[in-house]
């Protein structure tokens, strides 16, 4: 298991750190109000959104049942095509596999289109220990890289930063001139030219897989900036980092799919670019790797479909949950603490990374609203497998909490001591004894008065004649 | 129609006014009210907190209550607060399962299905209720909460109500269906980003509707969340449970 909970702090820490940056919640809100209104955009313009919202959650559940087939399929024919299968149970082993390809290729220079299966398996730090250079071409992920942060969106990487600071970057990280203007458009502009030096001299390119289709051993990659396509087709070598849950029988399912991620992704009906990979380059092609290597990432993922929570499987990463969040509207991505953030976060950090005794506690970051249901694409039942996390934390948990919770429930499943608890002279009493196994009353009043009991209950007055 | 009400422990202990309110425009719907004190909590604290068999403890006392004033007569139960039908409605089932008591998941069942949140009731009986009037004219912001829009899907009926009271000018706002960040134990786990987010919703709504006099809800633990927020923040927000501004219309034979 890999990626970086930050070990030794807490998710409250790590929430608090991030809203007490005004700039930071701004720009994550500014951000995040513009895909959620896109995504409404895209979804009105089809007859019945939610008919094909069922029938994409319909088809992935029908790919997750029969995956191990549709996996050798996939297999099976990348190898028909000439490319080659690596089959990588964790991390580790993806890891070790793709720093292998490229030292073979004598490759020094390594271009990458955004992947979050490369961040899960914390794959640049490896191939830099390599030797080799390795470049995001990704727009946000190269500001991310830049900057020497992780993405705190999954699919704007840096989402939670501004123009100007991202203007302020440039100056510092890659000389960009000082007088750079911070107008979206001359930032892309000097970003591109610098990018463009990138695609034409890597010798490796590596990218993720939105999408596997196992009837052709095709690779879908779906991007705004053509990055995808550029480390495809001009790079000798491409390696795909494929999350093993990423596939379509056939292109039927791919279409429903497609139609639904970029809806609700940005509210597009296709993202500007969507690159079709399907083997390495063919007799007669013009263009394409010489070399295709797909390796299909397990760490955790075989666990996780054996497990009570296999329907997260089916999340193909549009990060509409993120952008109806309102706890990562104010926290934005980094406070999860690992590689996946928002309500889909919540749920994968305990599950993949579940070796992290920080992981379990990440599954407390939502309050259950239900926005995030209402907005996947394929209806995963997000808030319900949240409840089932916490109830698993909720059986490990030692001592104070769960001490609290017994003294409430001895209580309060029997109405006279329910009655006895909350009767004005009594009730301060006993939740000041409950609040010496919680804090509960120190953490309300962090910035909120406490409210008071009436004095009265209404039972009292319903008992006295109402 | 007879109807048990479902206090509700935030109600029963901070904020019995509402349940004043709930049961006087209940009367004035021509529902004869019922309140068996034998109940306590539904539970969903400790439910959403991930400890389901001190939520199922809890939560049997109050199914018993319940379904006995439903085997005495009562046609539904109805709950002033949408949080609490939720649980009652859609999570006790599976609480009860969780938690190994295939019987009270049974029975929760029963419950359920004849269970109302007090503006879904109220919508379904207006037709009896008297013309309703405020003596001095407000504006109104509806808070639309989580649970009552997302998992019960009760959009329209707690703005359709509050029209009917002359006088009470609704107004709605861009973020009114956003969490107020209360979420139960979410509220003091990440006091922080509960706060943040209590922030936003309220300066959402002084943007949005910044003529409003009272903030409107039909979940005391939200409008209570805020309302702490906000006079923390020295910016204090009038707040009133639906219940309190139907009730405040009655005519004044009825209101007392």
């Amino acid at each position: 298991m890999s990626g970086h909970l930050l070990p030794g702090t807490t998710l409250r820490q790590r929430t608090a750190d991030a809203v007490a940056d005004e700039r930071l919640r701004s720009n994550v809100a500014r951000a995040v109000d513009r895909f959620a209104g896109h995504r409404l955009t895209g979804l009105a313009e089809l007859d019945d959104a939610d008919e094909l919202r069922r029938a994409a959650r319909a088809a992935k559940q029908q790919v997750l049942a029969d995956l191990p087939a549709l996996l050798e399929r996939f297999a099976d024919r990348v190898l028909d095509l000439g490319g080659h299968v690596c089959w990588a149970p964790t991390a580790a082993d993806a890891r070790r596999y793709v720093v292998q390809v490229v030292e073979a290729a004598g490759a020094t220079r390594v271009a990458k289109s955004k992947s979050m299966a490369t961040e899960e398996i914390d794959l640049n730090p490896a191939l830099a220990a390599a030797g080799a250079e390795v470049v995001e071409t990704d727009l946000g992920e190269w500001i991310i890289q830049l900057a020497g942060e992780t993405p705190s969106h999954i699919i704007a990487p840096a989402l939670h930063k501004d123009r100007h600071q991202i203007k302020d970057l440039f100056v510092d990280t890659v000389a960009a001139p000082p007088s750079l203007d911070t107008e979206p458009t001359e930032l892309v502009r000097f970003a591109r030219e610098r990018l463009r030096e990138v695609f034409l001299a890597a010798e490796v390119g590596i990218t993720g897989a939105n999408i596997a289709v196992a009837d052709t051993g095709s690779i879908v990659l779906v991007t705004n900036e053509g990055n995808g396509r550029l480390v495809t087709a001009l790079p000798r070598v491409h390696v795909v980092v494929l999350g093993m849950e990423r596939l379509a029988a056939d292109w039927r399912q791919a279409d429903l799919l497609l139609a639904l991620l970029a809806r609700s992704a940005t509210g597009q009906r296709l993202s500007s670019y969507t690159s079709v990979v399907t083997g390495p380059r063919g007799q007669g092609e013009v263009d394409g790797p010489d070399e295709l290597h797909v390796v299909v990432l397990d760490n955790g993922r075989s666990d996780l479909l054996a497990g009570e929570h296999h329907e997260m499987l089916g999340c193909i990463r549009c990060g509409a949950c993120l952008n109806v969040c309102p706890v990562y509207r104010q926290t934005g991505g980094h406070a999860y603490g690992w590689v996946y953030p928002g309500p889909m976060g919540a749920v994968l950090t305990p599950l993949l990374a579940a070796d992290q005794p920080e992981a379990a506690e990440v599954a407390g970051a939502s309050t259950l609203c239900g926005a995030c249901m209402d907005a996947c694409p394929v209806q995963i039942p997000l808030q319900d497998l949240l409840l089932s996390l916490r109830r698993a934390k909720a059986a490990d948990a030692g001592g104070a909490e769960r001490a609290a919770w017994r003294a409430w429930s001895a209580a309060w499943s029997d109405p006279r001591r329910y009655a006895a608890t909350t009767r004005a002279a009594t009730w301060g009493r006993w939740a000041a004894d409950l609040a010496g196994h919680l804090p509960v009353g120190r953490d309300w009043a962090t910035g909120r008065t406490m409210p008071r009991p009436a004095g009265e209950r209404f039972r009292d007055r319903w008992r006295a004649g109402l | 129609m007879r109807v048990s009400l479902l206090i509700t422990c935030v109600v029963d202990v901070v904020a019995p006014d509402v349940a004043s309110a709930a049961v006087r425009v209940l009367r004035a719907a021509g529902c004869e009210v019922t309140c068996n004190l034998a109940q306590t909590c539904c539970g969903q604290p400790a439910w959403n907190a991930g400890f389901a068999d001190d939520a199922a403890r809890v939560a049997r006392a109050t199914l018993d209550a319940l379904e006995s004033d439903l085997g005495d007569g009562a046609e539904a139960v109805v709950v002033p607060a949408g949080s609490c039908a939720t649980m009652v409605r859609v999570f006790w089932p599976e609480l009860f399962e969780v938690a190994g008591d295939h019987d009270a998941a049974a029975r929760a069942r029963l419950v359920g299905e004849r269970t109302r949140e007090l503006s879904e009731l109220l919508a379904e009986r207006a037709g009896h209720l008297p013309p309703l009037r405020l003596g001095r004219p407000v504006q109104a912001a509806l808070h639309e909460s989580c649970h009552m829009l997302r998992e019960l899907r009760i959009v329209d009926q707690p703005g359709e109500l509050a029209r009917r009271v002359e006088g009470c000018e609704v107004v709605g706002w861009d973020g009114s269906d956003r969490c107020c960040g209360f979420g139960g134990t979410f509220s003091v786990k990440l006091p922080e980003a509960s706060v943040a987010m209590a922030d936003d919703k309220l300066e959402s709504l002084a943007a949005g509707a910044p003529d409003a006099d009272v903030l409107v809800g039909c979940d005391t633990s939200c409008l209570l969340h805020l309302q702490s927020r906000a006079e923390a923040a020295g910016r204090p927000v009038h707040v009133r449970h639906l219940a309190e501004v139907l009730a405040a219309g009655l005519p004044e034979e009825e209101a007392t």
